[in-house]
């Protein structure tokens, strides 16, 4: 089935939760729904699921129009991230809830619940825990069980919010592949919240990066990653370098910085912001430079530098540790940082005369979480 | 090298202080306030011997006494059964003005003084009272009949269908209902499938406390259940009777049969609340 968002908008109280959302998702596809928490994924997963409702906006599948559906009626298989199966019934039982609970003349019969029960059992590799309860069952097996249940009523969209966010990292590897598996043995068009790059990436057909209440970028890994749409997902993705220069002709430029790798931007004369990833800066020693070193650890392969700038403060650099400049890079050693990559976004705030005016603005945050 | 250092042995110490204290003062005042009493009341038991035990409670009047007493503990729960799963419902699934208020009255029969209840409740229902002019011309008399006993039983014993029923509504996780709204269930499917049975066992619980209340109910009911003997006394009043009468034998072995209900209940409760604990997870 074919998901068509727009202008979706909701608040809650004062908190505007959605504002304006737009999304096409096409039969069969898989998208990711990748965002920080508070960007208001997982209440516009909710919305198609029928458990929230927007203030504004349109939700059409298939050309019907599903804000008139309840949640019911709409056939959604949802996953919730920490189960929700139902204590007092076996695996077996949970399965076959969605068919059991159905009006007595679209409910098929016993016989046949049973046979689409173990077929489920077999297809998703749950048969030995068929007569076990929830509680009896590792994090993995219940995540499986719950995706039993929900494919059990085969759902038009199946709707995962953060599947595997409780569950650690070798477990989470494992079942991301399993349900790739699924996805395309069952076909269903398919959306998942998740807060983890890597999960999305690998995961998704397409990724979906929100942020406060607005979708900020959709595409691949690559183009996110290379070509960030905003700040916002410059940030997220891992540039959390940020560094104030000034646009001539295209050209950037800024204090202690070689941004002769960066091609040419499109962009107006002013201030601008550098975004960059500690791994894209080289620090070379240069006598005249107004870089100094601060702290200088080691990880074996990798040197990992904290930069001062008298006015800009301070900047991470990554950088391998065997190269041959390596050995010049102690501590208090004026450096100055030849930036081989970045993306430079316009000051959106009129800066009022150079780079200096904004002292210590150079955040170094942690967007994965 | 000399092997004969000595090392002193290792105890282990506790981290919270007071353990020996606090357990030896509660042990104490356990025995004291229950189990001397019960023990006493047992020996007295044994003293009458069981031939003149079984006579005792076997006579016309107290087999009629504990009759009138479990049928109208029984109505009575029955009727807290439905009304107290309501009230906890509605407690705590909806936001309502004066919530607070109405969740704070819950616990009005667990500190009025019964005696008090005992006497409005006579007084509204008496034939000239605000209910009784509607219910006795009607010809539905409740007050010296078993229904007025079975209403002042519901009112004290209440409160623990509603206490134990409450907690275990506010664990449940939303996801569950959620879960099943998704699957398609219909509200009656969610509330008989996934709800229903996860506050069944407190429900029971509740229900099996409040029971036992109210079998033991006294202070409510003299006042508007007329006390007739074979008709309306209850087996905690003969009780009382026999005690005036300077006739210790026999009110402790009705006392004694009380007690043997109380015990058994109290053991079905703790049967069901283990029961209630089997899905739960061993650790959190």
């Amino acid at each position: 089935m074919s998901i068509s968002i727009s202008g979706l908008t909701k608040r809650f109280g004062q908190t505007d939760v959605l504002r304006g959302i737009d999304l096409g998702v096409e039969k069969g596809e898989l998208v990711a729904l990748l965002g920080p928490s508070g960007s208001g994924k997982t209440t516009l997963l909710k919305i198609i699921a029928g458990l929230e409702w927007p203030d504004a906006g349109q939700l059409l599948v298939d050309g019907a129009d599903w804000l008139q559906l309840a949640a019911q009626d709409r056939r959604i298989g949802f996953v919730f991230q920490h189960y929700a199966l139902f204590p007092h019934m076996s695996v077996r039982d949970n399965l076959a809830f969605g068919l059991a609970v159905r009006p007595r003349n679209e409910r098929p019969g016993k016989a046949v619940i049973t046979a689409k029960v173990d077929e489920l059992l077999h297809f998703l590799q749950i048969a030995h825990l068929a007569d076990r309860y929830p509680t009896q069952l590792s994090g993995g097996q219940r995540q499986r069980v719950a995706l039993g249940r929900a494919l059990a009523i085969e759902p038009n969209v199946l709707l995962l919010d953060e599947p595997f966010g409780a569950l650690d990292a070798a477990i989470r590897r494992d079942l991301r592949r399993w349900l790739r598996g699924v996805h395309e043995a069952t076909g269903s068009t398919t959306i998942f919240v998740t807060h983890d790059q890597e999960e999305a990436f690998e995961l998704a057909d397409r990724v979906v990066v929100m942020g406060e209440g607005k979708i900020e970028q959709i595409g691949h890994a690559d183009a996110i990653h290379d070509h960030p749409a905003t700040p916002f997902v410059a940030r997220f993705m891992g540039a959390t370098v940020e560094l104030p220069v000034t646009l001539l002709a295209g050209r950037a430029e800024g204090a202690g910085l070689d941004l002769a790798a960066l091609p040419r931007r499109a962009l107006g004369d002013g201030p601008a912001r550098l975004f960059t990833r500690p791994e894209d800066i080289v620090a070379l020693p240069d006598p005249k430079a107004p870089w100094r070193i601060v702290t200088r650890t080691s990880n074996g392969a990798n040197l990992r530098l904290v930069l001062r700038h008298p006015d800009l403060g301070e900047a991470e650099v990554d950088t391998p540790r065997r190269a041959t400049a390596a050995d010049a890079l102690v501590v208090d050693a004026p450096v100055r940082l030849r930036i081989a990559f970045g993306t430079i976004f316009p000051d959106g705030r009129k800066a009022a005369t150079a780079t200096t005016a904004q002292p210590a603005s150079i955040s170094i945050q942690e967007a994965r979480q | 090298m000399s092997t004969a250092t000595f090392d002193p042995p290792i105890r282990a110490k506790r981290v919270l202080p007071g353990f020996t204290l606090s357990l030896g003062t509660t042990l104490l005042y356990l025995t004291l306030i229950v189990l001397i009493p019960v023990a006493a009341l047992i020996l007295k038991g044994a003293e009458i011997g069981p031939d003149r035990f079984w006579r005792i409670i076997s006579s016309p009047r107290a087999v009629a006494a504990f009759q009138i007493t479990l049928t109208a503990a029984a109505i009575a729960t029955v009727f807290n059964a439905v009304y107290g799963l309501l009230m906890a419902w509605v407690l705590v699934r909806y936001d309502f003005p004066g919530k607070r208020l109405l969740d704070a009255l819950m616990d009005v029969p667990f500190a009025l003084p019964t005696a008090v209840a005992g006497l409005s409740l006579t007084a509204l229902f008496s034939a000239n009272g605000w209910f009784g002019t509607v219910l006795h011309p009607a010809g539905i008399p409740v007050v010296y009949t078993i229904w007025g006993i079975a209403m002042a039983m519901a009112f004290t014993s209440v409160p623990f269908v509603v206490r134990t029923v409450q907690p275990v509504l506010e664990d449940m996780d939303p996801a569950l209902e959620q879960a099943a709204v998704t699957l398609g269930a219909r509200p009656w499917a969610i509330f008989s499938r996934v709800v229903f049975p996860a506050i069944l066992p407190a429900w029971l619980a509740g229900c099996t406390t409040a029971f036992a209340r109210s079998l033991g109910e006294f202070g409510a009911i003299v006042f508007i259940a007329g006390n007739l003997p074979f008709k309306t006394e209850i087996a905690a009043l003969l009780a009382y009777i026999r005690l005036e009468e300077f006739d210790y034998n026999g009110a402790a072995a009705i006392a004694l049969v009380l007690l043997g209900f109380a015990l058994i209940l109290l053991l079905v409760s703790n049967l069901l609340q283990f029961w209630a604990s089997r899905y739960h997870e061993v650790s959190r």
